[in-house]
């Protein structure tokens, strides 16, 4: 499949809601030489989830793995936002008259353009969506390698 | 189906409950009569003999409990002439005093009795040969299962324990088809068996094992199946009651308690009630022949429930679960009995988490309050906050339906809840009162 190619691997790991954790799995990152490009923590009650984008999916999966994480690849979409106010408005709006449903999102800016970065249902089909609404999908090789 | 001693063993019920009664009545009226233990213990509880006009009036008597007999070390509780003992067993006295039992001859006769249906009820006669890897000496495991073989027919090697390589050499030449040991030792000789490149289910006949003495799980029998196509029964006695003596028959649904031998009750732990067919507690039971140390309404101080429904196998006697813990182990969470082997068994049915857990209970007020630390499984996680949220609901509710009072459940990371090398301590309890 062809709209593969913008599936971002994001990295959801299971943590303790507890001081130091955020502290212990940044050093892991750290170790195995992993850069991240765009991270977010969900909180539930007792726990959270870590999100993170990085450049090297795999180095991280086999480290946290090792120290005996809980966690999970899951794809993820990266939509192009111009840079400028309103930009969010559009692509939202866009994404909102197409009708695709956003399980969560997070947003960050790289160079010239934001991205947001969006969980959807079936990225399989939203893609060809979006794609055809107009909007610009930032392609998985340039956070994963 | 094989019984060792048929009639006795289908006898109707109202019969067997007669004969029960008669057997009590006799214990009752010698104990009365011969032992100022129990004479005063009667005494204190306001029970006469006449007292005791049906099977249910046992309900009447007095509890005995592992004390007595270690207040009364070493022999203080015989109740016949001492030149009438045959043999004495003796506990190891690892939880404290150890604790002496003496026989009659008709006592060893009723033990290797039970242990002669039991095996019967295995499926072992005639024919076979049985192997018995338990300790033989003080402990009641060896001769136990020993006589109650030789009574049945079969052909014993009193093989005892360790040297794991001459068990197998012994199990091959000799064409072992059965085997008494403990549960660990047989997942052991499994492994041994496998090293000197012996496959069990092809190489030996060995396909039944007695396995007692230690607690163990449905789980393990299915292991122990897979790895050596030999099918496990749980064995259930205790050097008080005389030693091994009740086993699963081959419909491996609860071990079978010979009715004319022991009468067994299920009581609450904390009151001392009976409890209803089904309901978990403390097992009770009365050794109904008993000559030289009568045990009444011994509690046993093991958890487990009776089966209400009728078994399968045509034998009439009631039957126990496994063990489920100890007494010992009880909490008690806002006036409900709570068993950490009770939350261990409602926790297994979730696939999502490991076995491990942790148990905090904190006083709230007037109130209890239970936390429960589960771990999930690292292929369990998921990237979806109400998913984990939802586990964690479907855990609290599993265990408000097993245990009947409500926890609160902390998803733990994998790996982050303590190991124990030797017994767990999985409840931290930190209540004033």
């Amino acid at each position: 499949m062809t709209n593969s190619k913008y599936f971002i691997k994001q990295l959801s790991i299971f943590s303790e809601n507890k001081s130091g954790k955020l502290a212990a799995i940044a050093k892991i990152f750290q170790e195995n030489q992993v850069n991240i490009h765009a991270f977010s923590i969900a909180e539930a009650n007792s726990f959270g989830v870590v999100r993170a984008i990085v450049d090297k999916p795999d180095v991280a999966f086999a480290a946290f793995s090792k120290e005996n994480y809980a966690l999970q690849y899951t794809d993820v979409l990266g939509v192009k936002m111009a840079d400028v106010p309103g930009g969010l408005f559009e692509a939202a709006s866009t994404l909102g008259n197409i009708g695709i449903n956003i399980e969560y999102a997070y947003a960050f800016r790289t160079g010239e353009f934001g991205t947001l970065i969006v969980k959807v249902s079936n990225p399989e089909e939203a893609v060809d969506k979006i794609l055809a609404a107009g909007l610009e999908l930032v392609p998985a090789t340039d956070y994963n390698f | 189906m094989a019984y060792y001693n048929e009639k006795i063993e289908t006898l109707p019920k109202a019969e067997l409950e007669k004969l029960q009664y008669q057997e009590l009545k006799v214990l009752v009226d010698r104990l009365y009569a011969k032992s100022p233990f129990y004479h005063d213990k009667m005494k204190a509880a306001g029970v006469l003999p006449s007292d005791i006009k049906s099977i249910s009036d046992i309900t009447k008597l007095p509890f005995m409990r592992k004390t007595d007999l270690r207040d009364n070390y070493p022999d203080k509780l015989v109740c016949c002439p001492k030149e009438d003992l045959v043999r004495y067993h003796v506990s190891s006295g690892t939880t404290g005093k150890p604790t002496v039992v003496a026989y009659t001859k008709n006592d060893l006769d009723t033990w290797s009795e039970a242990v002669a249906r039991s095996l019967a009820s295995c499926g072992i006669g005639r024919g076979d040969v049985l192997q018995v890897a338990y300790g033989y000496g003080l402990f009641t495991g060896g001769l136990g299962l020993h006589y109650g073989g030789e009574k049945l027919g079969a052909t014993v090697i009193p093989a005892s324990t360790g040297n794991s390589e001459r068990q197998i050499e012994l199990i091959q030449d000799l064409e072992t088809t059965a085997i008494a040991c403990t549960p660990s030792y047989f997942v052991h000789l499994i492994d041994v068996a496998k090293k000197i490149g012996v496959d069990i289910s092809k190489d030996t006949k060995l396909r039944t094992a007695v396995l007692g003495a230690e607690p163990w799980s449905e789980s393990m029998r299915r292991y122990i199946y897979d790895q050596s196509g030999v099918t496990a029964h749980n064995i259930f006695g205790t050097s008080e009651i005389s030693g091994p003596m009740f086993t699963d028959c081959q419909e491996l649904n609860g071990m079978h308690i010979s009715g004319d031998i022991a009468y067994t009750e299920i009581i609450d732990p904390e009151t001392g009630e009976s409890l209803p067919a089904g309901e978990k507690g403390e097992l009770t039971m009365t050794i109904l022949t008993k000559e030289a140390i009568p045990m009444i309404r011994y509690r046993i101080g093991d958890i487990t429930s009776i089966f209400p429904d009728e078994c399968p196998c045509g034998r009439t006697s009631p039957r126990i679960d496994r063990l489920q813990g100890r007494v010992d182990d009880m909490l008690v969470i806002r006036g409900i009995n709570v068993f950490p082997s009770a939350v261990e068994h409602a926790l297994l049915r979730l696939p999502e988490l490991t076995s491990h857990f942790m148990l905090e209970v904190t006083r709230n007020g007037p109130l209890d309050d239970m936390l429960v630390k589960v771990e999930l499984k690292p292929d369990a996680m998921t990237d979806s906050i109400n998913g984990l949220i939802g586990l964690q609901f479907r855990v609290e509710r599993t265990l408000r339906d097993a245990l009947n009072v409500s926890a609160k459940v902390e998803l733990c990371p994998p790996n982050s809840l303590p190991r124990f090398e030797g017994k767990a301590k999985r409840v931290i309890d930190t209540r004033v009162f």
